[in-house]
């Protein structure tokens, strides 16, 4: 690109030329200050007195040191650490290889629906010599790791089942998923949440009490499963007839056809936004905070609300967790992306 | 796959019988559980005292007024900040989209990081951000920052000329506070930006998408015709664009919509935040919860409706 190229498209119009300008002001203007806040002046040391010493002159990343530990893992015991490290990091690993390595389509699936349901006993305990942990002390990254994972895992059967139903014969059973499908869309999470936490138990009968970690997770997987029966209805209405006649012609029944022919056009089709739903539902992981499980978001409240000395260092540990959320995004962006979105 | 008639009919009765069925033993357990718990139901409760105060209300409300009327107070409050917020996303979200397309790399580059950022942080943590900020960064009322004559921006909110008792009223501090003018709380306003924000950011991307979705022979068709890029821009696919992207960003605009019941987050009164509160103080979960889905959803089908007339008119090239 030479010279006139460039004057052309930065200063091209006066319009265009005034952009430049205002851009290249604001960068000259905030970027030394915002540089020195975070970098030159920071304070990386877990010492509450050195950063207040700071003023907000620099960033307190001491915070960050001084509760990771809580706020990536939250309440759950100390010496049972391993476990939700473990979790995370068998979720984590198997979204990174979606993410960065070309697989088939079954082992993907396998890689990241598999590791939340091995998660799930991995937390819980109560088995194979693992100290049982109850699900209030679950928290941080590894519950919003298992929230999402586990919510996709049992969302995405029911969303095919559901967009299937809407397809059948018996005008009852497709009212009846339309009335679910338009009345999960229509509501936000909170309330789907708040509908798990104070009206589940009332429907279920004493003996099966579920925990509000169960509660939420169906809560999820019913709302998710809605979206992704869209989705899949979407997928399923692009197949064309031939498809099906070539099917029809080689002697395939309704279940073969469905199975080896239409199943696999559709799920390769929507792949992207299948994956677009889980950055979704990975961000409104946070909302669970409201019926008090503390994921990540809930966590970094939990860890400063109550501490007068590292409280006003907020902003260091939001940026910290939002990076987490950045980064969680970024990774399964990039698996829609390498499904073809 | 086409089953005879009859075969169809009785799975259909016994899908119906099936459902009663679970439906009967859903009501029985759970009026077994009320009466255990000695919670009495019904929606008489909507005409008693309340029992609650809200932090603010547009519709006056104190804590002897009946529930029914902290409901609407609810509704109304998620109205105030639902409809301002929806609009300004809706402006910020086009001139975040015109960024993204610019021809200009600086600019283009600047919305791209912008409304990336924007969108990969959950926006629970925005709202937290910004009452953070809001309520911890700023100065105290008696020493406000002043952004224009008559404008206060302070730990207790967001003070404006606005008309009072005394006509139209230009806010001054005084002592402690600030005197006249309206006054909007951080919570209001904490929920007003990340809203805003946020939504702008997916409205940007769905105006992009639908530019970039454009045939590529529009362009070079006006290009080669001699137009400006931006008389291309402008003339000839903007006007193209918009009818894609009208779809998508009403149904972003509906997110926001529902999103703002995230207000229970930080505490500003919306329908959800007065919904639980009611909750909590009567035990009326099943009341409270289906007034809240009923009117989300009622709402949520009202905007569709809307979205799907102006899909019509705008099919039917009617006046752009």
């Amino acid at each position: 690109m030479n010279f006139s190229v460039l004057r052309r498209r930065f200063f091209g119009d006066p319009l265009n030329a005034l952009l430049s300008l205002a851009v290249l002001a604001a960068a000259l203007l905030w970027l030394p200050p915002l540089l020195r806040w975070a970098v030159a002046n920071a304070q990386l040391a877990p010492d509450a007195a050195a950063c207040t010493a700071l003023e907000h002159g620099g960033a307190c990343w001491g915070v960050v040191v001084e509760k990771a530990r809580f706020i990536l893992l939250g309440r759950y015991p100390d010496e049972e650490a391993w476990r939700p490290l473990l979790a995370a990091g068998l979720i984590g690993a198997g979204w990174l290889l979606a993410a960065f390595r070309h697989l088939p389509g079954r082992t993907l699936a396998a890689l990241l629906l598999a590791p939340p349901l091995v998660a799930l006993p991995l937390l819980g305990g109560g088995m194979a010599g693992l100290a049982p942990v109850p699900t209030e002390l679950w928290g941080g990254l590894p519950l919003t790791l298992l929230l999402t994972g586990a919510g996709m895992a049992g969302a995405l059967p029911l969303g095919i089942a559901v967009a299937y139903g809407r397809r059948s014969q018996l005008p009852v059973l497709r009212a009846l998923l339309t009335a679910y499908v338009e009345l999960a869309r229509g509501i936000p999470l909170v309330a789907a949440l708040f509908a798990a936490s104070f009206l589940l138990p009332l429907f279920f009968p004493e003996g099966l009490a579920l925990d509000m970690l169960w509660r939420v997770l169906i809560a999820i997987v019913l709302f998710a499963a809605a979206y992704l029966s869209e989705i899949i209805r979407g997928g399923l209405q692009a197949i064309r007839p031939g498809q099906l006649d070539a099917a029809a012609a080689l002697g395939f029944g309704y279940w073969q056809t469905q199975r080896w022919i239409v199943l696999p056009q559709v799920l390769r089709a929507v792949a992207p936004s299948i994956a677009n739903s889980a950055i979704a539902l990975f961000k409104d992981t946070t909302l669970v905070t409201v019926v008090s499980l503390y994921e990540l978001t809930g966590s970094l409240s939990l860890a400063l609300s109550g501490d007068p000395e590292w409280r006003p260092f907020y902003l260091e540990a939001w940026l910290f967790i939002a990076g987490v959320y950045w980064v969680g995004c970024g990774v399964l962006g990039r698996v829609s992306r390498r499904l073809g979105g | 796959m086409a089953r005879p008639q009859s075969a169809s009919r009785a799975v259909q009765a016994l899908l119906i019988v099936v459902l009663l069925a679970l439906l009967g033993l859903l009501v029985a357990t759970t009026r077994a559980h009320l009466e255990e718990r000695g919670i009495r139901s019904g929606f008489d409760f909507l005409f008693e005292p309340a029992g609650f105060s809200l932090g603010e209300s547009v519709l006056p409300f104190e804590a002897g007024d009946t529930t029914l009327r902290a409901f609407v107070a609810g509704l109304l409050n998620t109205l105030r900040v639902a409809l301002p917020g929806a609009a300004l996303a809706l402006g910020l979200g086009i001139l975040l989209g015109f960024g993204r397309l610019a021809d200009n790399p600086l600019v283009r580059g600047l919305a791209g990081v912008a409304v990336n950022a924007i969108r990969n942080v959950p926006l629970l943590l925005h709202l937290l951000a910004w009452y953070f900020i809001l309520t911890d960064l700023l100065p105290a009322a008696d020493a406000p920052l002043q952004l224009a004559p008559g404008v206060f921006l302070s730990k207790s909110g967001l003070a404006l000329p606005w008309w009072g008792d005394n006509g139209f009223e230009i806010p001054e501090p005084a002592g402690f506070g600030i005197d006249g003018g309206a006054s909007l709380t951080p919570e209001y306003l904490a929920l007003l930006f990340g809203l805003t924000i946020y939504g702008a950011a997916y409205i940007a991307e769905t105006l992009r998408g639908a530019v970039l979705a454009l045939p590529a022979g529009q362009r070079t068709a006006a290009l080669a015709l001699g137009l400006t890029p931006r008389q291309t821009f402008l003339l000839v696919l903007l006007p193209q664009a918009w009818r894609a992207a009208l779809p998508p960003t009403t149904s972003q605009l509906l997110n926001l919509f529902k999103n703002s019941s995230l207000a229970v987050a930080i505490g500003y009164p919306d329908l959800m935040a007065v919904a639980g509160t009611s909750l909590n103080q009567s035990g009326r979960a099943i009341e409270c919860l289906s007034i809240v889905i009923a009117v989300y959803l009622l709402l949520s089908l009202l905007g569709a409706a809307v979205s799907h007339r102006l899909e019509q008119r705008s099919l039917r090239g009617g006046p752009a």
